[in-house]
């Protein structure tokens, strides 16, 4: 059935806003907690109007303690809520990462079921913005390696609300990623309204015979590029968005790789043990005896994210990923 | 700053009251009460010791000497409150109403002790330090917004009030005004670490002075002092008052773990001479005693009452049936992920269903 469904241009950050916004407006126990996103809006006003539209009870302002207030999240979970707690930078969830870790996690499979924790963490994160140190940390395998956690990173703003919608409707906590660097790059066709985009699935993005070509978030558009330089060049890449980190879109991926023979994964997270590391083990295990090449990794080095004076020569890029492609081609 | 917070007490070690404003609370029906209470977990307590060294339950970490703390608290609240205990407190748990037998199963390894009783709202226990403090916070704020009169108990200890979460969840608590009390249990020493190194505070209690929340001090062997400061503190939690910080002066006999050996840090002799001194049921007994009440009978009854309580317990929990393996795939999601299907599948058809 098709439905002629209203729709809006927005940037990705207004299509987070307005997710937010349809499930404030829909129900109740919908409750958003952080630093500065009531009356600011959030320091990327990813809130901007939320407070005013719906009052200080369900859009609060927190004291400055990531700790204290996803703590105070879960068990406002505990006891009838669906918490959206937002931190302001990804790199600054660490001192909650306990809270995450043994509790958030872990605490269905501790109780059987008898107590759950349906909440959404929303982090901005990613190098690219000339943002301070710490800031542009882009640590998903902290989370992706945590049993009880899902992972999702949209990377446009059509995936952003529709994945916010299903993580504020998922029974269990989600890491919600969000690249800054997309924030306000480009802008998306929106439906109004309430839909959702399902966790644990992928997009393929072009079809291609020659290379899978693996992304997520900020580096999806890196990807694309390099894409298209390779056609120039005669090589056809099919370009894959994962969209959810935890649990990976394993039919999307492996379907792909057995058809292509050739990987290349862009993340710009750390080299070792990053998602990209995952994403080989699973292609080992099911494509193996498919594969014409080693897949290859173009990834953030395995340094702090550097400051921003130096955060090109950290980043993949374009021609990194090209460089990438062609090595796999030629293997 | 120790002169701020005196030590509240209803009744002193030789079982005299000492503040007439109380005196009514101290009747012969509720001595009893709160004196059976205090056998019942104190047998509970020794039991798991044994039981541990017997090598039927893992590592356990044992309360005895703060009985008057979590009885006092526990039979202070409503049915319809929340208890977020540490892994020192299943005292507090059972007393609330949590079944000896989860407890036992907890402590045997079994995600089961986790569940508590049908209606029952208690946390499992924290095993991290601290992390409970915000979890009260966020419970209680939530009781608050759907307009409830319910309000919760967080108990921690003195070692607990060095962590960040400590003070963050207090913050939380304060600034919203969630209906919180927060129950530390001083028992001097974190693991090994005494008191006098865990802070340069003179009191736990005037902690509360940074948030603006009202701060005391109980005599925590005082099972009397520790109820009423709590029915305080929850009231004014229940009138929109906000959080209350309580301190607990009290003592744990034993070490922190079965796995500990507290005759490495410190003085038995003082563990000794505290016990003749203010063990929390020696003082009801002093009570009972005092006021011509006192029936060996009755004490022995209540005592083979608890012993058969917790024989039965402890039988179900060895009763109980044997682990699945699957339940540790089975809850982690509410549905498994494909990831954890496939593990789950595989080592099943590994062990050809033989746990």
């Amino acid at each position: 059935m098709e439905t002629a469904l209203q729709t809006k241009t927005l940037t990705l950050v207004q299509a987070i806003t307005d997710g937010l916004d349809t499930m404030l407006g829909e129900s109740k126990e919908v409750i958003l907690l952080g630093e500065d996103i009531g009356k600011n809006g959030g320091v990327f006003r990813a809130t901007d109007g939320l407070q005013e539209k719906y009052g200080e009870d369900r859009v609060i302002d927190t004291p400055l303690s990531e700790a204290g207030f996803v703590g105070a999240a879960i068990g406002m979970a505990v006891n009838g809520f669906r918490p959206v707690v937002e931190i302001q930078f990804l790199g600054f969830i660490y001192p909650a990462y306990e809270q995450i870790m043994t509790h958030a996690s872990r605490l269905r499979m501790r109780t059987m079921g008898h107590y759950t924790v349906p909440m959404v963490i929303r982090a901005p994160y990613g190098a690219g913005v000339r943002a301070p140190e710490i800031h542009c940390d882009s640590t998903e395998s902290l989370f992706t390696h945590m049993p009880g956690m899902k992972v999702v990173c949209p990377s446009n703003a059509y995936d952003a609300k529709g994945l916010m919608i299903a993580a504020i409707e998922d029974p269990d906590p989600v890491l919600f990623l969000e690249p800054m660097r997309s924030y306000r790059s480009s802008r998306g066709e929106v439906p109004e309204g309430k839909y959702t985009v399902e966790i644990g699935k992928g997009k393929k993005l072009t079809e291609g015979e020659d290379v899978t070509v693996i992304s997520w978030g900020a580096m999806v558009p890196v990807a694309m590029k390099a894409a298209e330089e390779m056609k120039q060049k005669g090589v056809n890449c099919e370009v894959l968005d994962l969209r959810t980190l935890y649990p990976i879109d394993k039919d999307l991926v492996i379907e792909s790789v057995q058809k292509t023979g050739r990987t290349v994964i862009v993340h710009e997270a750390h080299a070792t043990g990053g998602t990209g590391s995952d994403l080989i083990s699973l292609i080992n295990d099911e494509a193996f005896l498919y594969q014409k090449a080693p897949a290859e990794r173009v990834t953030g080095y395995d340094t702090p994210v550097p400051y921003f004076g130096f955060e090109d020569h950290y980043l993949p890029t374009p021609k990194r990923v090209a460089a990438a492609i062609e090595k796999v081609m030629k293997f | 700053m120790e002169k701020d917070f005196p030590i509240f007490q209803v009744m002193d070690q030789n079982g005299n009251i000492v503040s007439e404003e109380y005196k009514d609370l101290v009747t012969e029906e509720r001595v009893k009460k709160f004196y059976s209470e205090m056998v019942r977990i104190r047998t509970l307590d020794r039991k798991s010791i044994s039981l541990q060294r017997q090598g039927r339950i893992g590592t356990y970490a044992p309360f005895e000497g703060q009985e008057a703390s979590q009885v006092g608290t526990a039979l202070a609240l409503d049915s319809e409150d929340w208890m977020f205990p540490t892994y020192r407190d299943h005292g507090a748990a059972t007393v609330f109403g949590h079944s000896l037998r989860n407890i036992l199963l907890f402590w045997n390894g079994r995600n089961e002790g986790c569940v508590p009783p049908d209606g029952k709202k208690i946390f499992p226990p924290a095993i991290p330090i601290a992390t409970q403090i915000p979890h009260a916070a966020g419970a209680a704020f939530a009781e608050k917004q759907k307009g409830t009169r319910n309000a919760a108990i967080c108990y921690f200890g003195d070692g607990a009030t060095s962590e960040g979460d400590f003070h963050e969840g207090l913050n939380f608590a304060s600034v919203f005004k969630s209906p919180v009390v927060y129950f530390c249990q001083n028992n001097q020493y974190a693991i090994s670490v005494p008191i006098s190194k865990q802070m340069n505070s003179a009191t736990i209690a005037q902690k509360s002075l940074a948030y603006d929340i009202p701060g005391v001090r109980v005599d925590g062997n005082d099972v009397f002092a520790v109820f009423a400061e709590t029915e305080k503190a929850l009231e004014r939690a229940r009138n929109g008052e906000g959080p209350t910080l309580i301190e607990a002066m009290t003592w744990r006999y034993g070490s922190h773990t079965t796995a500990d050996d507290a005759t490495k840090y410190r003085d038995q002799g003082e563990s000794a001479l505290k016990r003749m001194e203010t063990d929390p049921l020696l003082r009801l007994e002093r009570w009972l005693k005092n006021e011509g009440l006192y029936d060996e009978a009755w004490v022995k009854e209540v005592e083979e009452q608890a012993a058969a309580e917790i024989d039965a317990a402890v039988q179900e929990m060895e009763k109980f049936p044997k682990a699945d393996p699957a339940v540790i795939f089975d809850y982690v999601f509410e549905k498994p992920t494909w990831t954890i299907e496939k593990q789950k599948r595989e080592y099943l058809e590994l062990i050809g269903g033989e746990a």
